[in-house]
């Protein structure tokens, strides 16, 4: 069975990565699973998805503990150890990191007998949840390094899984994953098979007996202060909702109490203000607003604007 | 029939799709949401006939489905974990009601602490209420065991409404080759929605009478409830044959895989026992006669059925992703119900294992299958075991480390 573990941050595609692969071994006449492992379900978050490629049934479930492959997409994942990136390798894994440095540096860093390839970087980038094309890189070059999947059927694979998005935006990730698939042709076959456990020859779990523990240690109790209000929840977004002060009715409530995370406050003069320390940009004020004065613009042309103003 | 990936939530909705239902009363919850969006975007774009309505809360939801199934249409609903619990005031009420419709739950552990992972504490927590269960392992169980989820709660004889249960992660947001059956052929296998003497309208209001004065009609009111779900046991296994005829799938109420010769069993429900599979594999090829026995109906309890299953093997392992404080794994109990006084019965232990979507690796089923060797010679089980690692206690440590530190700061402060 092929096991494939595919680790990036949220929105860098990592779940479509392995949609594209597992749709990809699917057409190879492959059974498949695939499968993404939320954690904090937001944008930057570690964020990994794996896929399980057999040529019969697949009944093994959950995250994979020994991988063939692993393919990191922010190279930066990699010496986080709750990004899980090293865990479960061996001599028989395959390590593809998404990175500027040589196989040679990643190698001496993380002193593994994993066989350790790169996938070239393309340019930097200041947001890291935007690195472009990585996910349909990513499952690309893993296809290749399987040697089971035609070109033309990852192809097929990704325009399918990536059936919504616009034919230019989907012409485009298709050219750079084939790019990568070509160059890691001269690796296919790197990544092989691995096979089941022994039931005959194993390390036997190590359990405990669980300890009775009372209440003033087993729940112990941690009450911190107004902590939600020091956690700035607007670097998680993405589109900034912005008042536009002439057309606004001043109703004082409605957009105030549609914010779900209570994040518009009514100002003594009766108009209402964006708090964006912890506006997340879910944007239900701009669907709520009657006289639609509420507008959405993209954050970073935002950031931009203010950037400007400021100078 | 076209077969294709798709993750146990859209196999959910697929099943719905199929059943052609015609009212879907929604509220969203992880890891479950997937499956009311899909339906919400087919009936927003017309490839669904349905009425679909986002409630105020589960209680409404439940109360919605049932309403909707007396006034005889097909209703379908989801949920999970927490929102079943705040639904649980009208998920015995409904059942009350003798209203056939599906609901499909995706478990997930419940609060508290809260947790988004897999774990049955809250499809046993409707155990008693009349909703028929069916436990899925796969993917394609959850399409099919929609369909047949209706034929079950809509037969005159039955007529409750019916659970289909999932596990969070582990088959929600997982995909696996599914079979779809054509519409036509779904259809003709579900068939139309007789809701007999239910009959509600909108355009008429009426009052259910739903009272009763002393223990008399009440008890008479219950127990029919009770010989119903009983009776589904029957029903189930025309209703299995008939879909074995019509889609070449055969899901017996008891799924057995090796179980000929097997003298060491592993007793489990839901999509871990997979990996039993596997395990029991392993074995296999090492020479353990090993066998595997998952419950596909929970509710009604195919008690009989397990107890001939079981009879004269050597020892059994039941394995719960659940916990009733105080008493242990609720299947265990109820297999030891089950098998009691039987003649001929193997000794039967328990362990808990998968809570909050804790794995379950393929060494702790060997190691499993080898307490149950030394079981069967010893002539008797070990106390129940949690499957909780050396390792997982350390770094429990390290965290009550941190929450120590965090707490003296506080006291401090």
């Amino acid at each position: 069975m092929f096991r494939i573990r595919f680790h990036g941050r949220g929105g860098q595609g990592m779940k479509t990565a392995s949609r594209i692969l597992g749709t990809a071994f699917f057409k190879a006449g492959y059974e498949v699973q695939d499968a993404p492992r939320y954690g904090a379900e937001r944008r930057g978050a570690p964020i990994f998805a794996y896929v399980r490629a057999d040529r019969t049934a697949i009944n093994e479930r959950g995250v994979i503990d020994r991988p063939d492959l692993v393919c990191v997409a922010d190279d930066t994942l990699v010496g986080m150890p709750a990004a899980g990136v090293v865990q479960g390798m061996d001599a028989h894994t395959v390590l593809l990191i998404n990175s500027h440095e040589t196989a040679e540096t990643w190698q001496q860093r993380l002193n593994t007998e994993a066989s350790i390839l790169i996938l070239m970087a393309t340019e930097d980038v200041e947001d890291r949840a935007e690195l472009p094309y990585i996910g349909s890189r990513c499952a690309a070059a893993a296809a290749a390094l399987t040697n089971v999947i035609e070109r033309e059927t990852l192809a097929e694979a990704l325009t399918e899984e990536l059936g919504h998005l616009p034919d230019d935006v989907i012409g485009q990730n298709r050219d750079i994953a084939l790019r990568a698939f070509d160059d890691m042709a001269q690796h296919a076959g790197l990544v092989a098979p691995g096979g089941m456990p022994s039931a005959s020859d194993y390390d036997r779990p190590e359990w405990i007996e669980m300890p009775f523990e009372n209440a003033a240690i087993s729940n112990l109790a941690i009450h911190a202060g107004a902590t939600s209000v020091m956690v700035r929840t607007g670097l998680w977004r993405t589109m900034r909702p912005v008042i536009n002060y002439p057309k606004c009715s001043g109703c004082a409530w409605i957009c105030s109490t549609y914010c779900p995370d209570g994040a518009i406050n009514v100002r003594a003069d009766g108009y209402p203000e964006i708090d964006y320390d912890h506006c997340k940009g879910c944007l239900v004020c701009v669907a709520q607003c009657p006289p639609h004065a509420i507008e959405s613009i993209a954050e970073h042309v935002a950031r931009e604007q203010e950037a400007e103003a400021s100078s | 029939m076209t077969r294709k990936l798709l993750t146990g939530n859209s196999a959910a909705a697929w099943g719905a799709r199929l059943a052609r239902v015609d009212y879907i009363p929604a509220f969203p919850i992880t890891p479950q949401t997937e499956i009311i969006e899909d339906l919400a975007a087919w009936t927003d774009r017309g490839e669904m006939d349905a009425r679909l309505v986002t409630l105020e809360s589960e209680h409404s939801m439940i109360t919605a489905a049932g309403a909707a199934a007396s006034s005889g249409v097909r209703a379908f609903t989801a949920t999970s974990s927490q929102g079943l619990l705040y639904g649980m005031e009208m998920v015995y009420t409904v059942a009350g009601w003798r209203t056939p419709f599906v609901m499909v739950n995706v478990s997930r552990g419940l609060a508290s602490p809260i947790t988004l992972e897999s774990d049955h504490n809250d499809i046993m927590a409707a155990r008693d209420s009349g909703f028929l269960q069916i436990h899925c392992a796969t993917c394609q169980e959850i399409a099919d065991g929609v369909l047949i989820a209706y034929r079950l709660a809509e037969h005159p004889d039955v007529r409750m409404p019916a659970i289909v249960n999932l596990d969070g992660f582990y088959l929600s947001f997982t995909r696996e080759p599914v079979d779809l059956a054509e519409v036509s052929q779904a259809s003709a296998f579900v068939g139309e929605y007789d809701p007999e003497n239910l009959q509600f309208k909108g355009n008429s209001p009426l009052s259910q009478a739903m009272a009763v004065l002393g223990g008399g009609p009440y008890s008479y009111f219950r127990y029919e409830a009770h010989l119903a779900v009983q009776r589904a046991l029957s029903v189930y296994d025309e209703i299995i044959d008939e879909f074995e005829d019509r889609f070449g799938r055969r899901y017996d109420m008891i799924d057995s895989y090796q179980m000929q010769d097997a003298e060491y069993v592993f007793v489990m429900l839901g999509s871990f026992s997979t990996k039993a599979r596997d395990a029991v594999d392993s074995l296999r090829d090492a020479g353990w006669k090993a066998g595997l026995l998952r419950p596909r109906l929970f509710r009604p309890f195919p008690q009989q059925q397990l107890g001939q299953l079981l009879q004269g093997r050597r020892a059994v392992a039941v394995i719960d992703q659940n916990i009733s404080m105080g008493m242990g794994g609720v299947l265990h109990s109820e297999l030891a119900t089950a098998l009691y006084g039987a003649s001929d019965a193997p000794l039967l232990a328990s362990y808990i294992g998968g809570l909050g979507g804790r794995d379950i690796s393929q060494q702790e089923f060997f190691a499993i299958a080898d307490e149950l060797r030394q079981a069967d010679e010893r002539g008797e089980v070990a106390a129940p075991r949690l499957l909780y690692t050396e390792h997982e206690l350390t770094e429990m440590r390290k965290l009550q480390a941190i929450a120590q530190a965090e707490h003296a700061e506080i006291q401090q402060n």
